[in-house]
């Protein structure tokens, strides 16, 4: 198991190195496109290559990776085009900020789906099954700018209950986190719910489970002693994951509700033509994919007692 | 397969599932047939559903805040966003296929090499990636057609390669390979073919989010360029006038959600019916 979690380990390097080449190519090789970022369109050709030749431009480009790539690993991402200080000092607020957000969804979603997806699974093509399966497709057919613009319109402008915008602008306050946090858990439960629902079938149609119950165990020890914690590892893994799907959709709900977190930052960025943030934040979001990719992998192995006890596999 | 029709048209939600889709795909081609009012012209700002002009024009979802009639507006735009969907997705779906089969079939340095460039691929949040390529190229249709490319064809990719892995121990891939078939034969007609079921569910869940993301790139300003309507473009215009005029956003929102659903529903059928099969 050990063998196979160092494995996953290697390829998680890996792939950031990658990522990290290729965003490096794709920004910064053409040198003197760089220069008219940073200088703005109608900097001359002389004045860009001053530019370039005062920040260490006329190195190799491999080297310049190198080099751009060990600040990188020392927490330096350069400076802010567009806002002109260091991104860092945007950039860790703007995270803050993000995981704010993203605690909160998945304080709500995960009992949720879970309650849900085992009420489905307990009794499969119950009425209840049925229901708890025709809301989860429904509520994940609605984009999260949708969900956003339905939820505005009824709770911000004919009920009156909500803020409408979620910038913050008089100091921190829940009320401005319900709706963005209510579209992303509207969006991602379904998922998960579908998955534990599956998981639970799996379990309840199991021999031990019918064993357990035919020895004359009661359901609920059934249920709860030896069904539930085998319905959970899928699901598990499948709650981690959802990490990459939250990092997409808290783009969306931050530019949506002006939320200032890291995903308006990135689209503000996108839109400016900032690199350097740019940059940043695309190699934090994939850092943070893949970092939570491999505390599923390993969470799973850990869990999984079949593949734990595998001697052959590991 | 055809006890899988069958079925299908048992489900009442996979019915309603392809009769949401039949409907928005039937509008996105009859649209410049159908009597509307043209989608990009000012006529009278800020008119509610309903309601009439001195002509005697009815505008019947309103129009919004350039006075652009909104019915002609989502009718078009389903237009749109359906024409970038099939065609981003088509080409998503020719390159996974390839690579998927290849890696499955073949193996070996091809089959490492493929599945890493997909795993760096699928690394990435979707919207982050959509968000580097589109900045990194400019916004407009053919670059978003790069873009969906990039990022649905690893996956794609990935569920071709299993589905590959599979079946080439079948009993039909051994048959043909003895009778000297070629590599190529094999892989796109003994076992694309009987791949297309679990291909379909597939599909049809893409489709849908393709969707999905074209409206949101045109909601974040990374989409198609004006004046042309695109739902998600719909809702960033006429957002700020919520206040007052709720239903310019409200229209083109629930638009993409019924599609959306649609599809999705759609999937969820023919994946039952497979597994009853």
């Amino acid at each position: 198991m050990l063998k196979l979690a160092a494995k996953r380990f290697v390829s998680m390097i890996l792939i950031m190195v990658t990522v990290s080449f290729a965003l490096f190519v794709l920004f910064e090789h053409d040198k003197l496109a760089v220069a008219g970022k940073v200088l703005g369109p109608y900097s001359s050709e002389q004045q860009r290559l001053i530019w370039l030749d005062e920040n260490g431009y006329d190195a190799p480009f491999v080297a310049r990776y190198a080099e751009w790539l060990g600040e990188l690993v020392q927490g330096d991402f350069g400076t802010s085009i567009e806002l002109n200080v260091p991104v860092a000092d945007v950039l860790w607020p703007r995270l803050g900020n993000t995981a704010i957000l993203a605690a909160v969804v998945f304080a709500v979603m995960v009992p949720l789906s879970l309650m849900l997806g085992v009420l489905a699974g307990l009794r499969e093509a119950s009425f209840r099954d049925r229901t708890i399966s025709i809301i989860s497709v429904i509520t994940t057919s609605v984009p999260e700018f949708a969900s956003a613009t339905l939820l505005t319109a009824v709770f911000v402008f004919w009920l009156g209950w909500l803020p409408g915008t979620s910038a913050m602008s008089a100091g921190f306050r829940w009320a401005e986190v319900i709706l963005p946090a209510a579209v992303l858990v509207i969006y991602d439960f379904g998922y998960v719910t579908r998955m534990t629902r599956a998981a639970m079938i799996d379990v309840m149609t199991s021999d031990y489970v019918r064993t357990a119950i035919l020895k004359g165990l009661p359901y609920q020890r059934v249920v709860f002693r030896h069904a539930l914690r085998n319905a959970l590892i899928a699901p598990f893994t499948v709650i981690v994951l959802q990490m990459n799907w939250l990092l997409s959709g808290v783009i969306i709900v931050e530019v949506f509700f002006a939320y200032k977190g890291f995903g308006k930052l990135l689209l503000d960025a996108a839109l400016f033509g900032d690199i350097y943030v740019i940059e940043a934040c695309t190699l934090i979001a994939v850092l943070v994919a893949v970092v939570s990719q491999f505390i599923s992998d390993v969470g799973y192995m850990v869990l999984n007692p079949r593949i734990r006890f595998d001697k052959v596999r590991a | 397969m055809v006890g899988i029709w069958t079925r299908l048209y048992e489900s009442p939600l996979a019915m309603l599932g392809l009769a949401l889709v039949l409907f928005w795909f039937a509008l996105a081609l009859l649209a410049p047939i159908l009597p509307l009012l043209d989608p990009n012209t000012a006529l009278d700002a800020f008119k509610l559903p309903l309601s009439t002009s001195e002509g005697g024009v009815t505008y019947w979802l309103g129009t919004d805040h350039k006075g652009r009639d909104i019915l002609a507006r989502v009718i078009f735009g389903a237009r749109q966003v359906l024409f970038w969907t099939v065609l981003a997705s088509a080409v998503a779906y020719v390159l996974g296929i390839a690579m998927g089969l290849t890696a499955g079939y073949l193996g070996g340095w091809w089959d490492e090499a493929v599945s890493f460039i997909g795993n760096v691929f699928l690394s990435f949040p979707v919207m982050v990636l959509y968000i580097v390529i589109i900045s990194y190229l400019g916004a407009g249709g053919l670059n978003i057609v790069f873009a969906v490319t990039f990022a649905s064809a690893p996956g794609i990719m990935r569920i071709v390669r299993a589905l590959t892995l599979d079946l080439k121990h079948r009993d039909y891939v051994a048959a043909a390979q003895t009778r000297g078939e070629s590599a190529l034969y094999i892989m796109f007609v003994e076992i694309l073919l009987n791949a297309r079921g679990p291909l379909m569910v597939d599909v049809c869940l893409r489709l849908g989010y393709t969707t999905i993301t074209i409206a949101m790139l045109g909601y974040l300003g990374l989409g198609l360029p004006p004046p042309d309507p695109d739902w998600g473009k719909m809702i960033a215009e006429t957002q700020p006038l919520g206040s007052f005029a709720g239903h310019m956003a409200v229209v083109p929102a629930l638009a993409i959600s019924s599609l959306v659903l649609g599809f999705n529903l759609l999937a969820d059928g023919l994946r039952e019916s497979a597994l009853d099969a």
